[in-house]
């Protein structure tokens, strides 16, 4: 039998009073793909930034092919033949793709000799794992995907025989996701060995040899992925029983809340963001937007939240504060839309959700720090502390400290700190991002419950996520964005997957697909501008 | 990490031990260089504290009038930097502040008495200071123009302006002086050592005067208004996270603006401590730096208005001490006095990590070990 | 520890003892820009220099800084009783006049501005005579029949300056052009060297070939615009021949450090008078600078002629006309 790949022995990370990893084993074989599964805050990451060498382990042995090693940093962690693919990637946008790859491995002497070659050895590397791409393409131009791909390029070129993978469809689209897992199945049968840590049992399912689950800071089981199935894993990970699926009974739509008619936004940029988007959203029923990230989703919930102005079109409410008709020119600041009784969870938590300095009970009145209810004149933070303890309560945000840094909250926690504040005011209106972005499966389980709740109580829920399975299980009708535009409505409990997929790459006037039009970043959009000018 | 922060150093280290020993350090590295002109450093150290706090000469008044420039300078600076604006501008906004107690004390001083004349001043300061803020928070706001880089400039500006309205309109000499006249003796506040020989007790001369007070007062003040007042809170998500200000509803220009006016207003009520009440007159050049040091003051007081106090507290000691410094050994000029002040600077501020990390790892790895004996898991 | 803190304590000590030894305790105050400022305080500088060296007597002296610091260092001095207490520059004159009140054994002296107070010698100088004198000069020296003044600050004393420089040229020749500007309206006009050098090329492109520049830190980008033309310059306040030599034809030198060293002797010599001092040529504390930097540029004959000038000044043959008297230049 040949050594394992990776074999940790009893790892131990504290900080402070938390066990980051407690007494974790791992054995990867070569050339087999290992999924990590496990919550967030279970030591996953924990874990590879140890391998990685970003973390140095308190006790326990690492050991690469049969080797012990003492890995104190990412060098000696490439030298043993270890490559990283972070979930957020460390790319120059500016630089070409080989430039990017070489970035580090320069080598003494002239550049224009160590880049010729860098581009044989990259090209090498590239056909034989099947892993083309323009070696002189400008990164910043390229979609997520292909971006994806350099760094996977970068960890190979610096000869890593292992690859840590970090969530890494969490920025892909569906189609751009099947495409890495034919890489990385080519990758397995070049003898490559890859760890994938990823909350997407689904993925665990489709393209892993082995599984090992993570809770609280241990290792709780190691399976072959055959012999196992999503509800063990689930329930694994959160230590209880957990349903996948929502249970919902079917809608039972009231009337007009929310009636939107050629809502149109073009950025400073002269970018059109959103085309003539019109659609009605009712009491009682969760509308779900699918799409691929950066088509318009964002801009859409900005608009309707009144953080963004459009500049064409216009929305009708009607909500218990009356019937409010929105023009271009006069419209409301996200304080007015509140009190038109619009609540809002933003799709990006960390960016606009949540001041992540301040407290707990600080951002629980975030929007609604007007509020006479926390004081008059002055805020009182007792009663700022009591409804801040009454969200935890109801919501189960652990811990349940409201002096405490909302940064030191787990991403969980954070949302549904979030989502408490939004959704007990019951407001008529619900405009929810990605309620589950970075949420545990025990959380996720919850939030949902919460939503449909929400929806029977009479909330008209408008549901963005690029989860397609969160949007096909919540939705009780689908429209899907492409390019600023809609481009299909259907009926949730009458679609899948396949169909979401082809509406999110049409165009809603029947030309062909195009590939990703807006970047998930703002800047490397404008740098395209440039180029092609 | 996340974990990490959650394991915070003790209260005292934070804001105790860990200034205290920036402190010494700075204090350490300036005794070579005191040491390096030949001088005792024991004996310098000696003579600047005592020259601090001592009362015969009146040092520690003295450390207090400097106090009350640096409490105005420092808060000027700390409010704008909780909206996330780096108004470098004290300096311009005190002088403007000057023209303002100028303007009514030219006025009024020979027709109204003390407790008149002490408020219009204290108003015209905050308003004429505000005045010289706001327009560099408009341009921030409106024009994207970068707060910095306007707040520079508008002291460039107000020292150009002052010193043109001091020759042209201010000075009775015409040119000849760059002084304005003395207020009307009445129309001024007396100074401690004054008030204290009224009540019959015996005080060496300083400029301290009641304006300490104020400057108190607005420490309080600003406490409310950055962590109880709706505008604070604001304030406060604007400087963290502008998105989220957007999502709450927050009109992120409004504040800025609103922000670099109060922040201008306290900046320009330092001249009237120190024009008004201190000097009794408008000095050419009267700002001589508080402004700028303000911001030394605020990142050492981190931006909390009684970390201000104590850090004011601290650059008052080191200056009225550098002064005693200087006066008592005639080898040690000016600049050494600067340089001893750049290093407490350079040591508790630009180098705040320097003994900071170190420090509280040390007392995070302690707490580890005493969670490890507490929950009795063998390494 | 405690070794050196009796260390620290014999230092003191015997610091103490080694001023009350000295029969008098003379001080001096520099205003700011410090004692090495290359003009008035470093004058005073050099005059208690050269009061110490001769009689071995130390001072005391202090730069301030800020504003802040004028009254109490003053006062320290005075409650210590440092006396005279030389003090340079008329920003100081309010200050003195507050502390010279309280301290009526104390001695100051105020130079270049006015206290009346009965303590207090005020020292003012007669900066036309000695303008009067260096414009007789540059009238000889141009080539051109014109000759430039650049003043700093258009302040009254300044004026005072150019009206001087101008009799002295009209004097040669009264043909001769008079090219004068001051750099701006306010201080900053004293430390704008760029602009100075910018007038200074002016005046050069109309044909001035001598410039006198009363203007403080200004003045270096005048000498220098000197230099870079091949024309010449005239200092002020300190001897500033030595900056440029060759293109240096004199300095108008005002003897604060003979001022400072006879206020010293005086207190000394028990002979302490108070009261206002207007010096001048005659006095010698107002002179021309003549030394081995700009003797080459000057014939004997030009010697001869500026000392004949400055005589027939000091015996009130050639009668200046101030400026201050009439608030004109019309003589």
């Amino acid at each position: 039998m040949t050594a394992p790949a990776i074999e940790l022995k009893t790892i131990n990370k504290r900080f402070g009073p938390v066990w980051a990893n407690r007494d974790i084993n791992l054995r990867v074989m070569p050339g087999t793909v290992h999924g990590i599964v496990g919550e967030n805050g279970a030591g996953k990451s924990t874990l590879m930034s140890i391998l990685y060498g970003f973390y140095i382990a308190d006790d326990g042995q690492t050991l690469v092919n049969g080797q012990e090693l003492t890995i104190q940093n990412s060098q000696q962690a490439i030298t043993a033949g270890i490559g990283m693919v972070h979930q957020h990637f460390m790319l120059v946008e500016p630089f070409t793709v080989l430039e990017n790859v070489m970035l580090g491995m320069e080598g003494q002497g002239l550049l224009s000799r160590a880049r010729g070659k860098a581009r044989k050895a990259l090209n090498d590397i590239a056909s034989r794992y099947g892993l083309n791409i323009d070696p002189d393409a400008i990164v910043g131009d390229l979609p997520v995907g292909l971006q994806q791909r350099v760094e996977i390029l970068k960890a190979l070129y610096r000869g890593a025989k292992i690859l840590i993978l970090d969530e890494p469809t969490s920025v892909l689209t569906p189609q751009e996701a099947g495409q890495l897992f034919e890489i990385l199945e080519s990758l397995r049968s070049q003898g490559v060995t890859i760890l994938l840590i990823t909350h997407k049992l689904r993925e665990i399912m489709a393209i892993t040899n082995h599984v090992s689950v993570m809770r609280a800071g241990q290792m709780v089981a190691h399976r072959d992925t055959v012999k196992t199935n999503p509800e063990e894993l689930a329930e694994l990970m959160v230590g209880r029983k957990v349903l996948l699926t929502v249970d919902k009974e079917p809608a039972r739509p009231g009337e007009n809340r929310m009636t939107v008619d050629k809502i149109g936004y073009v950025d400073s940029r002269g970018v059109k963001c959103l085309k003539d988007i019109s659609f009605s959203l009712r009491a009682g029923e969760i509308l779900g937007v699918a799409g691929v990230t950066g088509n318009g989703q964002t801009e859409l919930m900005k608009v309707l939240s009144g953080a963004l102005s459009p500049t064409s079109g216009s929305v009708k409410l009607e909500t218990r504060s009356g019937v409010q008709v929105l023009k271009v020119g006069e419209w409301p600041d996200a304080g007015q839309m509140r009190d038109y009784s619009i609540g809002h969870v933003p799709e990006d938590r960390l960016q606009q959700g949540v001041v992540k300095s301040f407290d707990a009970s600080e951002n629980a009145i975030l929007g609604y720090h007007n509020k006479p209810e926390y004081g008059q004149p002055l805020l009182n933070p007792e009663k700022v502390v009591k409804a801040t303890r009454e969200m935890m309560d109801a919501y189960d945000v652990r811990p349940q400290l409201p002096s405490m840094k909302t940064a030191n909250f787990s991403g969980g926690n954070q949302q549904k700190l979030v989502l408490a504040r939004e959704m007990m005011k019951e407001p008529d209106i619900l405009l929810i991002g990605q309620p589950t972005r970075g949420v545990d499966i025990g959380a996720i389980e919850f939030i949902h419950r919460n939503m449909i709740e929400a929806r029977d109580k009479g909330a008209a829920v408008l549901l963005v996520s690029v989860e397609l399975d969160e949007i096909l299980s919540l939705s009780d009708r689908i429209i899907v964005m492409n390019d600023g535009a809609i481009t299909g409505e259907v009926v949730a409990s009458e679609t899948n997957e396949t169909e979401l997929g082809v509406l999110m790459t049409s165009s809603a006037d029947g030309d062909e697909p195009k590939l990703q039009k807006h970047g998930l970043q703002k800047e490397p959009e404008k740098e395209k501008e440039e180029v092609v000018v | 990490m996340s974990q990490l922060a959650a394991v915070e150093s003790p209260r005292w280290v934070r804001i105790g031990l860990i200034p205290l020993l920036q402190l010494v350090l700075a204090l350490a590295v300036s005794s070579l260089v005191v040491l390096m002109i030949g001088e005792d450093p024991i004996r310098a150290f000696k003579i600047m504290i005592q020259g601090a706090i001592s009362t015969e000469f009146g040092g520690l008044s003295n450390t207090l009038y400097y106090t009350t420039n640096f409490i105005f300078t420092g808060l000027a600076v700390a409010v704008a930097s909780h909206a996330g604006l780096f108004n470098i501008g004290g300096e311009g906004q005190a002088y403007v502040g000057g023209l303002a107690v100028a303007i009514v004390c030219l006025a009024l001083d020979s027709t109204l008495n003390v407790w008149l004349i002490a408020p219009l001043v204290v108003v015209g300061c905050a308003a004429f200071g505000a005045f010289w803020g706001v327009i560099p928070g408009y341009l921030q706001a409106k024009r994207g123009s970068h707060i910095v880089v306007t707040t520079i400039m508008f002291n460039f500006i107000a020292m150009a302006f002052m010193s043109y309205a001091l020759v042209v309109w201010i000075s009775p000499l015409g040119g000849n002086s760059t002084d304005s006249r003395y207020w009307a003796a009445d129309a001024v506040l007396p100074k401690w050592h004054e008030m204290a020989s009224s009540f019959g007790m015996n005080a060496s001369f300083s400029l301290l005067n009641p304006v300490l007070l104020l400057a108190l007062a607005c420490c309080v003040l600003v406490w409310v208004l950055i962590w109880r007042t709706r505008l604070g809170y604001a304030i406060r998500t604007v400087g963290s996270n502008p998105h989220a200000a957007t999502y709450a509803g927050i009109n992120a220009n409004r504040i800025i603006i609103i922000t670099m006016a109060i922040s201008g207003a306290l900046a320009g009520m330092m001249a009237v401590n120190e024009v008004y009440a201190a000097q009794g007159r408008l000095i050419l050049n009267f700002t001589s730096g508080f402004g700028f040091m303000g911001i030394a003051v605020a990142l050492m007081g981190r931006n909390h208005p009684f970390g201000i106090v104590l850090a004011s507290l601290l650059f008052g000691a080191l200056y009225q001490g550098g002064t005693e410094l200087q006066f008592e050994i005639s080898s040690i000029s000016p600049q050494m006095v600067l340089v001893i002040q750049g290093l407490v600077v350079f040591f508790t501020g630009a180098l705040d990590r320097l003994v900071r990390e170190p420090v509280e790892s040390l007392f995070q790895r302690r707490a580890i070990v005493a969670a490890n004996a507490s929950t009795g898991v063998a390494k | 520890m405690r070794t050196a803190f009796k260390l620290a304590a014999g230092i003191a000590m015997s610091a103490i003892a080694a001023v009350s030894q000295a029969q008098i305790k003379p001080s001096v105050i520099y205003d700011m820009g410090g004692k090495f400022d290359r003009s008035f305080n470093q004058a005073s500088y050099t005059g208690a220099e050269a009061f110490k060296q001769e009689t071995g007597i130390n001072y005391t002296d202090f730069e301030i800084t800020n504003e802040g610091q004028r009254e109490q260092v003053m006062l320290r001095f005075a409650q210590r009783g440092f006396s005279p207490i030389v003090v340079a520059g008329f920003q100081q004159a309010p200050i003195v006049e507050k502390v010279a009140r309280q301290f009526p054994k104390v001695h100051f002296v105020l130079i270049d501005s006015v206290v009346d107070l009965p303590n207090v010698r005020s020292v003012v100088f007669k900066e036309h005579e000695g303008s009067f004198l260096v414009g007789a000069l540059a009238a000889m020296k141009s080539k051109t029949e014109a000759v430039g003044f650049i003043g700093g600050m258009d302040i009254p004393l300044i004026r005072k300056f150019g009206c001087g420089y101008e009799q002295g040229a009209k004097y040669i020749d009264k043909d001769t052009k008079v090219f004068a500007n001051m750099t701006g309206a306010t201080p900053s006009a004293w430390n704008d060297p760029t602009k100075g050098g910018e007038l200074a090329k002016a005046q050069f492109d109309n044909g001035v070939d001598v410039i006198f520049a009363a203007a403080g830190g200004t003045g270096v980008g005048v000498y220098q615009a000197a230099v870079d033309a091949d024309k010449y310059a005239i200092g002020v306040d300190s001897n500033q021949n030595y900056l440029h030599p060759g293109h240096m034809l004199t300095s108008m030198v005002k003897r604060v450090d003979l001022i400072t060293k006879k206020a010293f002797e005086d207190e000394m010599n028990g002979t302490f008078t108070s009261g206002l001092q207007v010096v001048g040529l005659k006095e010698g504390d107002i002179s021309w600078a003549l030394d081995e930097h700009n003797k080459d540029l000057l014939s004997k004959e030009d010697i001869k002629r500026v000392n004949d000038i400055r005589d027939a000044i000091i015996a009130g043959d050639i009668k200046v006309h101030n400026w201050e008297d009439t608030q004109s230049c019309v003589y």
